[in-house]
């Protein structure tokens, strides 16, 4: 009985082993990194929202691979060498695509070819200029100024601009686990201030993270000022 | 050696005789396939045909899938295996994506083998051609509520194998066309179709017309209610239908109702039989006999094989005939939905003004004076199930403001100078423990109240409801609104609310959008419209917007058709235990939110029409992607 399992295994070993070099493709290992960017200022926008698609035509069926940007404006994408083409889905992002050529319109052409770091020029909506947060006591404020950067045809308002508070260094309005967020008055959007408490349960954690973020009328995903970590 | 002779002789004759037959031998009847003529030549066959694509009808809400029926927060499932629904934020793109063309080349193919047969009776091929136009219809339908504008294939197509595919593909019609099918075809066929309120598992007159009130009346609101959001549509008008055309459908779909109101589809009404209004209104789903409120179901038969399940996973799990049930757990948000008998917005009366709580003599007291339709569509604590009560209360509040209870189902405890007694109900509801009343709350709405429903062996017959009076009154009421007959609105609005018990009539300047988005919430809960009405009416990434509900929140704003329901709340009783108090066994009542629902649902633009798969889009280049996504 051993033997027999003996050589049931080491068939398997075998069976296991031996497909190594013949039917199996070496992973992606190329980088493209980069951020997106305005004024090559990264544009931060909300947790796991906003996304664009890479297409690699010339293999048949296609679908696209999805990349999401990370908060604070940077992505990241592990690939195989090839053509690609990047492009925004209609209404991704708190931001407008730029126009490349008449042709081609927003769609970015990349070669890849070895690790790469490219920069994606948008044009946001609004930006939030010098966000400060400090504590003071028991509450946390929030101090910034919005710029309205489209201000042609596509221009938008502003529905609201909201303070939030959070334990984990993921902070965004599509967060389950914000502990505290506060909407604040923007009629003048040059000092947009707002004060949140900070709920009793955190008051013995070391620090928070927190950031403003603003919603767009009319857009889906919102913008949002980089996270800062604030010491209790 | 002779006999070697004998027996090779003996076989030679047999092969060279035995074959002398062979095209008889070789042509036989198949025993188990039926050939065209014979399938269109016998009506009862034919029958079996068309019972196969009635069986293939898409159901969004199906009642043999018991959490299809209460997606969207409306209800907790106490299930652990189903936690991760609230645990979630994001819908997929994908969610309730439907693209069955097969479905569609079958019907296609019925009706155009039907359509030559000779051996039919006119009467009978008339009726089965109706029926597969209706079927088809009804398809189209499922199809562009969940994906906007398809592609309307009207004859089964056969690919030439010239390598060529490309006359096979067809691009998206627009949205307002393919309604504009349905509608059409709903016209067509309902005088083909029988006026017969009796026949109610196969199409009718009636059904023709109620589906098409309900799709006019769904690319009127698309229409109207679209142009707020702008960002769902596209330029072809595959998603999205043009404002201007918003009256045209709102007047189909109030003219249609209205025949089927007036009698022309014979002689539908509301439900009324039993003096107790709850009862009433949960027997509309299992009175089989005489119910002239039904339309058009799916019908279920006890010992043929077609049964389902509903019962068994959602009985009050104590007491139940099978050790299983209590899945689904109604919210208190949907709870406290439910207007008192005079008509008014009012919070379940947990705690008096100055924030104090309100004791209870008897536990089901604080749900007394609702619209009768609250016990009709839930379970509620101290209410009975096939005659046995319920078993839910949390545990004994104590004096010094602690709480005794249990972590499993009826557990004893030393309370007290009472000794040990029983602290927790055996229905729960205890805070992750599945099968309890985690809310507070059982579900109600289709339960099978006859005996061993409940039985894995046994189970229940009672209907799939596609298409009832209620459901078109309430149709007619939103279309003459939107048309400006509020009067008329009113009218229809007031025959559903008499018949909950609600003893304040609406007059016409009483109808608001918000009535009528409040009225379908409750009346037609756990029947797979809220969905499809949230969509229409652009409100749902609002509903569902992503953000948490404060506990604070949950009682305000009753009624409002913005209110929040990204999460699932219960309310749970506890006992008082205070010798010499007077409050001593009464009950009070406390707000909770499931510990298990951490999430909180977020629906994005993305989700107003379901994702179409990338293997359909490869397939066919011709095809647009829905926006947003």
């Amino acid at each position: 009985m051993k033997a027999r399992y003996l050589i049931i295994l080491i068939g398997a070993f075998i069976i296991l082993a031996s497909c190594n070099d013949i039917d199996n493709f070496d992973e992606p290992g190329t980088f493209l990194t980069g951020n997106v960017v305005y004024n090559q200022d990264p544009v931060p926008v909300g947790n796991n929202e906003v996304e664009f698609q890479l297409w690699q035509p010339g293999f048949g069926t296609l679908t696209p691979l999805g990349v999401r940007i990370a908060q604070d404006g940077s992505f990241s994408a592990r690939l195989y060498n090839g053509d690609y083409k990047l492009v925004f889905v209609d209404g991704q992002g708190p931001f407008r695509t730029n126009i490349v050529n008449e042709q081609q319109q927003d769609t970015i052409f990349i070669d890849i070819d070895g690790d790469k770091e490219i920069s994606i020029e948008v044009t946001p909506y609004y930006l939030i200029q010098n966000a400060s947060f400090n504590k003071t006591g028991n509450s946390i404020e929030g101090t910034c100024r919005l710029e309205k950067i489209i201000t042609d045809a596509d221009a938008k308002n502003i529905e609201r601009v909201t303070l939030y508070v959070n334990e984990t260094q993921f902070v965004s309005d599509n967060g389950d686990y914000n502990d505290a967020r506060i909407d604040g008055d923007f009629t003048n959007p040059n000092a947009v201030s707002m004060t949140v408490e900070i709920p009793e349960m955190l008051a013995s954690k070391e620090y928070l993270y927190t950031r403003i973020g603003v919603k767009i009328a009319g857009v889906e995903d919102m913008i949002y000022s980089q996270v800062e970590k604030i010491d209790l | 050696m002779m006999k070697k002779y004998i027996y090779i002789a003996t076989i030679t004759a047999l092969l060279c005789v035995g074959c002398a037959n062979d095209e008889d031998f070789l042509n036989r009847e198949p025993t188990d396939i039926l050939t065209e003529e014979q399938v269109f030549s016998d009506p009862e066959v034919t029958l079996s045909v068309i019972a196969d694509l009635y069986d293939r009808y898409y159901d969004f809400a199906w009642i043999q899938d018991w959490s299809t029926m209460s997606r969207f927060n409306i209800a907790f499932w106490s299930e652990a295996g189903r936690y991760g629904s609230f645990q979630n934020s994001d819908y997929g793109y994908g969610d309730w994506g439907t693209w069955d063309y097969g479905y569609i080349r079958d019907i296609n193919l019925f009706i155009e083998r039907c359509e030559p047969a000779t051996e039919l009776s006119d009467a009978d091929k008339q009726r089965f051609l109706a029926e597969a136009r209706f079927l088809r219809a009804s398809y189209y339908f499922e199809l562009v509520k969940r994906m906007g504008g398809v592609p309307l294939v009207l004859e089964a197509e056969e690919y030439d194998f010239s390598g060529d595919p490309s006359y096979l593909q067809h691009p998206r019609e627009t949205e307002a066309a393919i309604y504009d099918f349905v509608i059409s075809e709903a016209e067509a066929v309902k005088e083909l179709l029988p006026t017969d309120i009796d026949t109610k598992s196969r199409a009718t007159k009636g059904a023709a017309l109620a589906m098409e009130a309900r799709a006019a009346l769904y690319a009127g609101s698309i229409a109207k209610y679209g142009a707020g959001t702008p960002q769902v549509s596209l330029p072809g008008g595959e998603v999205g239908i043009p404002a201007s055309k918003a009256n045209g459908y709102y007047q189909t779909a109030l003219t249609a109702a209205q025949e089927i109101i007036n009698g022309e589809a014979g002689g539908y009404e509301l439900y009324q039989k039993k003096p107790d209004l709850a009862d009433n209104f949960a027997s509309i789903f299992y009175d089989k006999i005489g119910n002239n409120e039904a339309i058009f179901v799916e019908d279920y038969k006890l010992q043929s094989g077609k049964v389902h399940g509903f019962t068994i996973s959602n009985q009050p799990r104590f007491g139940a005939e099978e050790e299983e049930g209590g899945r689904t757990n109604p919210s208190l948000n949907f709870v406290q939905s439910f207007e008192t008998l005079d008509g008014q917005y009012e919070p379940i009366p947990v705690e008096d003004a100055s924030g104090n709580p309100v004791y209870y003599d008897n536990i089901g007291d604080i749900f007394e004076g609702r619209d009768a339709r609250l016990a009709g569509t839930v379970i509620l604590p101290g209410s009975s199930f096939k005659g046995r009560q319920v078993d839910i209360w949390a545990g004994y509040q104590m004096p010094d403001g602690s709480v005794i209870s249990g972590d499993s189902r009826g557990q004893q405890k030393e309370v007290g100078d009472m000794g040990t007694v029983q602290v927790v109900g055996f229905d729960g509801p205890i805070d992750g423990l599945e099968f309890t009343a985690q809310t507070g709350f059982y579900i109600r709405k289709f339960q099978d109240p006859k005996a061993a429903s409940g039985q894995r062996g046994v189970q229940s017959d009672l209907w799939q409801m596609r298409y009832r009076y209620a459901e078109v009154l309430l149709n007619a009421a939103e279309a003459a609104f939107e048309l400006g007959q509020a009067d008329v609105a009113a009218g229809y609005l007031n025959q559903i609310r008499s018949r909950a018990g609600i003893t304040t009539s609406l007059s016409a300047g009483d109808v608001t959008f918000d009535r009528i988005v409040h009225e379908r919430y409750i009346e037609l809960a756990f029947e797979g419209h809220f969905l499809f009405d949230i969509k229409r009416w652009r409100i749902a990434h609002q509903v569902l917007d992503g953000v948490p509900i404060e506990a604070s929140e949950v009682t305000g704003n009753i009624g409002a058709p913005l209110k929040r329901k990204t999460q699932p709340y219960g309310l749970w009783p506890y006992k008082i235990y205070d010798p010499g108090s007077a409050n001593n066994g009464k009950y009070i009542y406390k707000i909770v939110k499931p510990a298990r629902v951490t999430g909180a649902d977020r629906f994005r633009l993305g989700n107003y029409y379901s994702k179409i798969g990338d293997d359909v889009i490869n397939n066919n280049p011709k095809i647009i992607r829905n926006p947003n996504q």
